[in-house]
């Protein structure tokens, strides 16, 4: 077997690249549920502020992807693998963009109190946070099993919040002064889900990448 | 140039005892071009020249199987050779005018088929000529040697003497590794002109020229046809692991 050294360690650094995403991206999820949870506005206001490096890698993966494919010329499973870090890499940062986001909810709710408890938010979040881990995983592992798992665990997220929103729909009905807060964790609940949908985007691209048919995971 | 089948039925060569090419069977649609692709010594080559025969010059060289154009099997000990190369066009992979002006280059062939007419043989050599696009290139030093164009017009001049005879089959041997690269781009650009009046059958070692050019690619290794089918699948998706990794530059 001959090795390409040089695209070896291009496909390599992708990976390592994408991990570290991903690692940020469920961090920022992670600390926007805590800083609602405790309405911190402090710690929201720093999840703001990390974002831009989470698209700085965003920008270093297709800048390297570029490099690749006009270098190297790869094709079959090593042109689908750069294709598949580029579209990886946009999901990641969109997820990056939605957990901040929540963080927003929470500097748009200083000074006030949880009028309710947040219900199963921090349930939902943690599940999102676990697709968020294995859909890196199943790139990095090229794991089909594991990314088809990612749209079991998105149907249990959609479950969950239409649950949540049914509750939050009769909680404003009963309490026309909380809407306002009410309608931000009906937001936050549809930012969780989004990034779900993103986790199974990219166990998509995994099934991709390694059987070169696409599947429709997000039904 | 009628429509007719072109096909290759469990086809082997042997050289001595080695067995070269074993038995491939693969057929080649009519106006498209074919690339066969592997490593070197993976019977590619072989396996075109015994297309039109040129395997027989050989010492030692053996075929099994069968080619058939249309309802001629040319395997078949009775095949007129010198008919069968009318028909079957070959380019090599350096060019090899012969030692004459470039229009006889072109009328050569024509001529040793019977065309006598002086004015017959002036449209074919204008039309060979034009079909090459090096008509406006040499229009006015038609009596000059072959061998003092540069490269890549030689190898357009050699394609163009072989559409002389109105073969229907074109093969190439590499026809563009000799050449720099606006040479080899003029090359790839007359080859994708030309397939839309013959069959090209075209053996490269540039895997980018075979994605470029063809419309279905062969890999071949060891001696066997690994994997046939659509360029466009065999460079995104190709079904056999040997295949992607012989495209991706892993091994060979």
């Amino acid at each position: 077997m001959v090795t390409r050294r040089e695209f070896d360690i291009g496909l390599e650094q992708l990976r390592n690249m994408l991990v570290e995403m991903g690692t940020k991206v469920e961090r920022a999820l992670a600390e926007s549920m805590n800083a609602l949870e405790n309405l911190d506005v402090e710690a929201a206001r720093a999840i703001v502020k990390d974002d831009p490096e989470i698209n700085r890698i965003e920008e270093t993966i297709s800048d390297l992807g570029a490099k690749l494919i006009a270098t190297q010329q790869p094709v079959a499973k090593d042109l689908r693998r750069i294709l598949v870090a580029l579209k990886i890499s946009s999901d990641l940062e969109r997820m990056g963009d939605l957990s901040v986001d929540i963080a927003k909810v929470v500097i748009r709710l200083e000074g006030q109190a949880l009028l309710r408890p947040i219900g199963d938010l921090p349930q939902i979040a943690m599940i999102v946070r676990t697709m968020i881990i294995e859909s890196i995983q199943s790139y990095i592992d090229e794991n089909v099993d594991l990314a088809y798992k990612m749209a079991k665990d998105d149907d249990q997220v959609d479950a969950m919040y239409s649950q949540f929103l049914r509750e939050t729909f009769t909680y404003m009905a009963d309490n026309p002064k909380s809407v306002a807060q009410t309608m931000h964790m009906s937001f936050v609940g549809r930012y969780i889900e989004r990034i779900a949908d993103h986790a199974t985007n990219i166990g998509e691209s995994v099934v991709f990448l390694v059987v070169g048919k696409r599947p429709d995971l997000n039904q | 140039m009628s429509a007719q089948s072109f096909y290759t039925k469990e086809l082997s060569v042997y050289y001595g005892e080695k067995h070269a090419v074993k038995r491939v069977s693969m057929d080649f649609p009519e106006r498209q071009v074919v690339a066969l692709i592997g490593p070197s010594g993976c019977g590619k080559s072989t396996f075109l020249r015994s297309l039109n025969r040129m395997n027989d010059l050989i010492s030692g060289a053996r075929i099994e199987g069968k080619v058939w154009i249309g309802d001629q099997n040319i395997i078949d000990p009775s095949t007129d050779v010198v008919q069968l190369r009318q028909r079957i066009g070959m380019v090599w992979q350096r060019p090899n005018p012969f030692h004459k002006s470039i229009y006889e280059n072109i009328a050569f062939g024509p001529r040793y088929h019977g065309v006598r007419n002086r004015k017959e043989l002036d449209e074919i050599v204008e039309t060979c000529l034009r079909k090459t696009a090096l008509w406006d290139e040499v229009k006015d030093r038609l009596n000059q040697s072959g061998l003092a164009l540069s490269g890549g017009q030689q190898q357009r001049l050699c394609i163009a003497r072989s559409l002389a005879v109105q073969p229907s089959i074109l093969l190439m041997d590499e026809p563009a590794s000799a050449l720099d690269p606006v040479s080899t781009a003029k090359i790839e650009e007359l080859i994708s002109e030309l397939k839309q009046e013959y069959t090209i059958v075209i053996v490269t070692h540039n895997m980018q020229q075979a994605a470029r050019v063809s419309d279905r690619t062969a890999f071949f290794f060891l001696g066997d046809l690994v994997e046939y089918d659509d360029t466009q699948k065999m460079f995104t998706n190709p079904s056999k692991k040997s295949t992607d990794d012989y495209i991706s530059g892993r091994f060979g």
